[in-house]
């Protein structure tokens, strides 16, 4: 039998989100336990070398490493204790305790928490989740990938390669390469717009003379061990390639970049609840799961675009997590219609002390002059109207909200109204 | 990109200095530089930088002679002329960190002649 190792809160994964939440669960009191299955702290900020993180939190323009240093830095500190090279392998849940089987450099051990976070972050769409055809070769891989080998490697994967996708990590890599020498071919994007923020468009792209090419797809693979050519085809308002408009691009590497998922196989393996919109848990303001005692922040939770965004919720998380009580939280559920793309936190406490309540959406489409409602039952409860509103920038929204306005059981409706429909 | 509308060369530039990123419409004048679009006043001053002498800052990663880090990430202390983006990153290609160096220790002095300094901007050599 295992010795067993008692803390309040229990934190997995030390990205930034993980690193605030273990902070503040630290600050508010809580015998805290944080846990990394790799060896160094700062989880995908380690590879993140470009600047622009901070600018919120921080008014300034840090380096991934430099802000993740800020937290890192407050350990020693800190009653933090941390386990790194220590990966959870089995969560058990007792009332409303979590127990959790944690593998570490010194043998396997128990760890009883009364509070868990899960901080696991995201991962990256793979070509398997896109279809794109042809053999299987090397030269294929994500962006992600090609930031590993390029940052901390100090490896260039490619010389001449084409990028599928225009997220913000395809984005930046394609600056990257470009300053190490190899060349990107282009930027391909079968959307209309591109997905990542138009800063990053402007400053890695054009700042490069790198074309984007929207409504466009990769459509076939060539060679052999190696990756040799791809084939890029125009696509309609469906997806689908247009035949005629096919050419062929030799390349050594196909980057892809089509997007972010939570990961979230340790809160599935528990039955946290999740939601088909943003693929993380359904939270409520205090990022408390419908399982009591169980948080999630960060790009568990949500893909968050802004790395400041993702330490506050792993701030409001640990906080909660050191304070918790078993009390009925009266949820309220809110729900938003397919003007949004999706809205967090999916549900409301109405016995919550605080009525400042913080909402993070993003619009389905590219919006100029919307109005956001908010509405229960019949009644309008906010209004805010945006100048431009764009999928790939999230919005972040404090509202006010009184126990009396959340009376019964009718969920909080999100909607967004276009000036053209208005 | 370029439109003319009422005779003035009319251009848009994405602001990057905050996550904002506005694009902002400006127009040479007779009375001077007119921009709409932007959220705060830093986008003029960007904007009227980005028409005359467009400036950057660098993010790249130099070579160590340490195997547990092959490479430390580094960034230059200010702004460099955006056209010599490439020169700076190709002259950083020829340095070897030879010390265990810290965030914020120089790496290069005057870069190509461009004043400012390249520093470190990570502690993964502190931690081996
Ligand atoms: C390749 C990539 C590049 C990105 N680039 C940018 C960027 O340039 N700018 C930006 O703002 N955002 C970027 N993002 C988004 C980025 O994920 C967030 O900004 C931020 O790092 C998210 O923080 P996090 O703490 O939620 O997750 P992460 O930083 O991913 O940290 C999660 C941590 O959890 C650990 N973990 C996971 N599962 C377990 C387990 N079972 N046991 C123990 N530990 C575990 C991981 O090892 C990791 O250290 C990128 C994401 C990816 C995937
Ligand atoms: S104009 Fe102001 S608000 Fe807009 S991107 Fe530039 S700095 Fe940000």
């Amino acid at each position: 039998m295992m010795q067993e190792q008692i803390f309040d809160v229990t934190v997995i994964g030390a990205g930034p989100a993980g690193l605030a939440a273990a902070l503040a669960a630290d600050h508010a009191g809580a015998k805290t336990l944080l846990i990394e299955r790799e060896a160094r702290l700062g989880g995908i900020l380690k590879q993140c070398i470009h600047d622009g993180f901070g600018l919120v939190r921080y008014k300034e323009k840090l380096s991934g490493p430099e802000y993740a240093e800020r937290f890192i830095e407050q350990l020693p500190q800190s009653g933090v204790v941390t386990w790194t090279l220590s990966f959870v392998s089995q969560i058990k849940r007792d009332g409303t305790d979590s127990i959790l089987i944690v593998i570490t450099r010194e043998g396997m051990k128990q760890v009883r928490t009364r509070s868990l976070i899960l901080a696991t972050g995201c991962r990256e769409r793979t070509s398997r989740q896109i279809g794109v055809h042809g053999r299987h070769c090397a030269g294929v891989f994500t962006a992600g990938t090609a930031q590993y080998y390029t940052n901390i490697l100090g490896k260039l994967p490619t010389k001449r390669c084409v990028i599928l996708g225009s997220g913000d990590i395809g984005l930046i890599m394609a600056r990257r390469l470009t300053l190490e020498g190899a060349e990107v071919v282009g930027v391909y994007e079968a959307k209309p717009t591109p997905s990542g923020l138009t800063r990053n468009v402007s400053q890695c792209l054009w700042d490069f003379e790198i074309p984007l090419h929207t409504s466009k797809t990769v459509t076939r693979l060539f060679g052999d061990a190696r990756l040799a050519a791809v084939e890029i085809a125009s696509v309609d308002a469906c997806m689908c390639p247009i035949a005629g408009t096919e050419e062929i691009i030799p390349c050594d590497a196909l980057i892809l970049s089509v997007g972010l998922i939570p990961e979230n196989e340790l809160a599935e393996s528990i039955g946290v609840p999740i939601d088909a919109k943003t693929k993380g848990a359904v939270v409520d303001e205090h990022n408390e799961t419908l399982l009591r005692g169980v948080f999630s922040c960060g790009n568990a939770l949500h893909v968050n675009d802004l790395v400041d965004y993702v330490s506050e919720s792993g701030e409001i998380a640990g906080k909660a997590a050191a304070s918790r009580s078993n009390c009925a939280r009266g949820l309220v559920p809110v729900e938003c219609d397919n003007s949004l793309l999706y809205i967090v936190p999916q549900r409301i406490c109405r016995n919550a002390e605080k009525q400042d309540r913080l909402f993070f959406f993003r619009s389905a489409r590219d919006m100029d002059n919307a109005t956001l409602t908010i509405t229960k039952g019949g009644n309008t409860l906010y209004a805010k109207k945006f100048a431009h509103l764009r999928p790939p920038e999230m919005e972040r929204l404090p509202i006010r909200l009184t126990p009396e306005q959340l009376v019964g059981n009718e969920p909080l409706r999100f909607h967004l109204e276009d000036s053209e429909h208005a | 990109m370029h439109d003319t509308v009422k005779s003035f060369q009319i251009r848009e530039i994405v602001c990057i200095v905050c996550p904002n990123g506005c694009r902002i419409r400006c127009a040479q004048t007779p009375d001077g530089l007119q921009c709409s679009g932007q959220k705060c006043k830093r986008g003029v001053d960007y904007a009227a930088a980005e028409l005359t002498h467009p400036m950057r800052s660098l993010t790249t990663s130099v070579k160590t002679a340490f195997p547990d880090s092959p490479v430390v990430s580094v960034r230059t202390d200010g702004e460099i002329e955006k056209a010599k983006l490439i020169d700076v990153a190709k002259a950083l290609g020829q340095v070897i960190v030879e010390h265990r160096v810290k965030i914020g220790d120089i790496i290069a002095k005057d870069i190509c002649g461009t004043g400012v300094n390249i520093i470190c901007t990570s502690d993964r050599l502190m931690h081996p």
